[in-house]
């Protein structure tokens, strides 16, 4: 399918480029719709590498690029069904996100995540599949996990260890602190700090410049420089399934869902 | 900016961009105003603020700093800790 227009994302082909864009309101929690079209974007990945060379993945809407799983959603679903239930189903969910999440890490396609403002959990983890990190100066990025008594679900943790020094990912991850683009082009992890508004335009330049190259070659370095972590990544669903039956992540999630102050977002 | 500002610098700046940005008349603002009411902001707008606050003074604040803290003077002595 080259192209597609859904509720929560869409995507077109543009010299040479699949431009994905993420627009479901407020800040595109990445609930059940999401994660269906995100499927069907997967499903689609070999395909559209016969017209493109580049997957580029941005948010067209102000806030950021992506606040994260849908909590409000993931909180109904846990109170309305039986317990056993609820685990079966939240497991089934995790696999069906990673394997899109490794679909995208893996393609044959390069890949770039423009992002600017909120880019929390889900958001996050979205991004650290992508091949370059573009981010504009308004960027922040954030595993708020463990304050609600959860660890990064969607591939987080076997990505920023691939990425990053341990130190950061302890800071990132034991804190739950939010970091600044600049911050983390320091430590490496974000390719590009630009303007406010420039992220998709650069984006886009350097989508044109991953293009100019023999694609044969440009996949086999791509393969031999960014493995997948599979065992790391299974491990990850089996320790969040875990903990997701504690009590306190309810309590975290009831925290979270009824805030009724301006700062659900703060630590 | 840096750390030789004083600390009346570092709280008009703050005023200042919060003011423009959020487009408050900066008159409105008052160092002891709750930011969040007077600049009609949640969680999402006061993290973007966050960030132009770094942005503009070259620190790095941790967001959990901000636990408490609802008014632009203490915001001020936050920053001011890391010039």
């Amino acid at each position: 399918m080259t192209n597609f227009r859904g509720q929560a994302l869409s995507w077109s082909v543009q010299d040479g480029v699949v431009e994905l864009a993420l627009h479901r309101e407020p800040c595109n929690e990445l609930g059940l719709v999401a994660l269906g079209e995100a499927e069907q974007l997967a499903d689609s990945l070999e395909e559209l590498s016969q017209e493109a060379h580049t997957l580029l993945i941005f948010s067209t809407l102000k806030p950021g690029f992506s606040a994260g799983a849908d909590l409000r959603e993931l909180y109904r679903r846990s109170r309305e069904l039986e317990p056993g239930e609820a685990a079966k189903s939240l497991r089934a969910q995790l696999e069906r996100t990673h394997r899109v999440m490794n679909a995208i890490d893996s393609s044959s396609l390069m890949t770039i995540a423009a992002v600017h403002g909120v880019t929390f959990g889900g958001g996050f983890e979205l991004a650290l599949v992508c091949d370059l990190i573009i981010a504009d100066k308004t960027a922040r990025f954030c595993f708020p996990e463990l304050r609600l008594g959860l660890i990064p679900g969607w591939g987080g943790i076997p990505r920023l260890k691939r990425d990053l020094g341990n130190a950061v990912v302890r800071d990132l991850l034991l804190t739950g602190r939010s970091m600044n683009a600049v911050r983390l082009q320091q430590v490496g992890l974000v390719s590009q700090v630009v303007g406010e508004g420039e992220a998709l335009r650069v984006a886009r330049a350097t989508a044109a410049q991953l293009g100019k190259f023999d694609r044969r070659t440009a996949i086999a370095a791509k393969r031999f420089i960014k493995p997948i972590p599979h065992e790391e990544l299974r491990r990850e669903i089996d320790i969040f399934c875990e903990l997701f039956t504690h009590p306190a992540v309810e309590a975290g999630l009831r925290r979270f869902v009824e805030c009724t102050d301006a700062q659900p977002y703060l630590p | 900016m840096n750390s030789s500002q004083t600390s009346d610098q570092t709280l008009s700046a703050i005023l200042e961009l919060a003011a423009t940005h959020f487009k408050v008349a900066r008159e409105k603002l008052t160092p002891d105003d709750d930011f969040f009411k007077t600049l009609g902001i949640n969680s999402l707008q006061a993290l973007d603020l966050l960030t132009r606050l770094e942005n503009h003074f070259h620190v790095e604040l941790p967001d959990y700093e901000l636990q408490g803290v609802s008014d632009f003077r203490t915001l001020a002595e936050r920053i001011r800790a890391r010039l």
